[in-house]
């Protein structure tokens, strides 16, 4: 029996250059600021923030992968814990904001500003 | 690069990566673009799943998985919940003003313009086909690396969720004077 062949480079890096990786999380990243600078909801501003969170993940395996570098994607690993207790309390700040407010309009929360 | 010369070397996986590629870009933006926020959580959700449909083709089949499951199935889920109870029915007057609007597109175009100038000339490397190892998206070499070099920043890590935890039920606990949704 002959121990299994280790598979060999997928297709995908072999034939598109890492320089596109980069172009497509730029790209999610710079939608995700775009959707924080123009909308007004919370909940809105909240998911676009988790947008720029998954391009630079998809940055970080990409490069992993090119390098053959596993440490890149433990990285990954912590950001989405990371992104996961954000979001509980982000969740619940926006929730006791509506609670007192009544909407999650960020123009009514002005007095952040001082 | 011509684009008949760019149809003749598309091989399957790259047309699958073009593919997947414009539709992140285009759920994403719908995340931002929809009126409605459970639209807009589910187009995320959508893009959730194209980026793990990325991280297959990079041969990173863990996070893949993980991304489905915290990703897609529980930080999604926690919006949907909020949204639903929120009850935002009357969410549709966007009421900033087209100054904004234009000068936030103005900032994103710019900043896109920079970025990408900067990667013209960067130098990123291309892949060395005699180090390569496929493996190391796996579950193997990963519980390697993070069971071994990263323990504490793993253990860390659950402190972090505790402290979440108890700080998401002292924001979300109602207070006597408070009033009911």
């Amino acid at each position: 029996m002959f121990p299994l062949a280790t598979p060999s480079i997928p297709d995908v890096v072999q034939s598109i250059p890492l320089q596109n990786y980069v172009l497509l999380a730029t790209t999610l990243f710079i939608i995700g600021i775009v959707g924080v600078l123009t909308r007004r909801n919370a909940l809105i501003i909240f998911m676009s923030i988790e947008l720029m969170l998954n391009a630079v993940n998809l940055l970080l395996i990409a490069f992993s992968t090119y390098k053959s570098d596993p440490v890149g994607q433990v990285f990954v690993f912590f950001i989405m814990a990371v992104a996961a207790a954000e979001v509980a309390v982000g969740l619940a700040i926006i929730v006791m904001i509506y609670r007192n407010t009544r909407t999650i309009d960020i123009g009514f929360l002005n007095k952040l500003k001082w | 690069m011509d684009f008949s010369g760019f149809l003749n070397n598309l091989t399957p996986a790259t047309g699958f990566f073009y593919f997947l590629s414009f539709l992140t870009i285009l759920t994403g933006l719908m995340v931002v673009l929809s009126k409605n926020p459970i639209h807009s959580v589910l187009y995320l959700i959508a893009t959730f799943f194209c980026l793990s449909g990325h991280y297959v083709l990079l041969n990173a089949q863990f996070l893949a998985a993980v991304n489905i499951i915290v990703y897609a199935g529980a930080i999604m889920v926690l919006f949907l919940f909020v949204i639903m109870f929120l009850n935002l029915k009357q969410e549709d007057e966007e009421s900033k003003t087209n100054l904004t609007k234009i000068a936030a597109m103005v900032t994103g175009g710019t900043l896109f313009l920079i970025f990408v100038a900067v990667f013209r000339k960067t130098q990123f490397g291309a892949f060395n086909a005699y180090s390569f190892d496929s493996q190391v998206g796996m579950v193997e070499s990963l519980g390697e690396v993070l069971y071994k070099d990263y323990l504490l920043p793993f253990e860390l890590a659950s402190i972090l969720f505790l402290v979440a935890m108890i700080g998401a039920v002292m924001l979300g606990r109602r207070e006597a004077g408070d009033r009911h949704f």
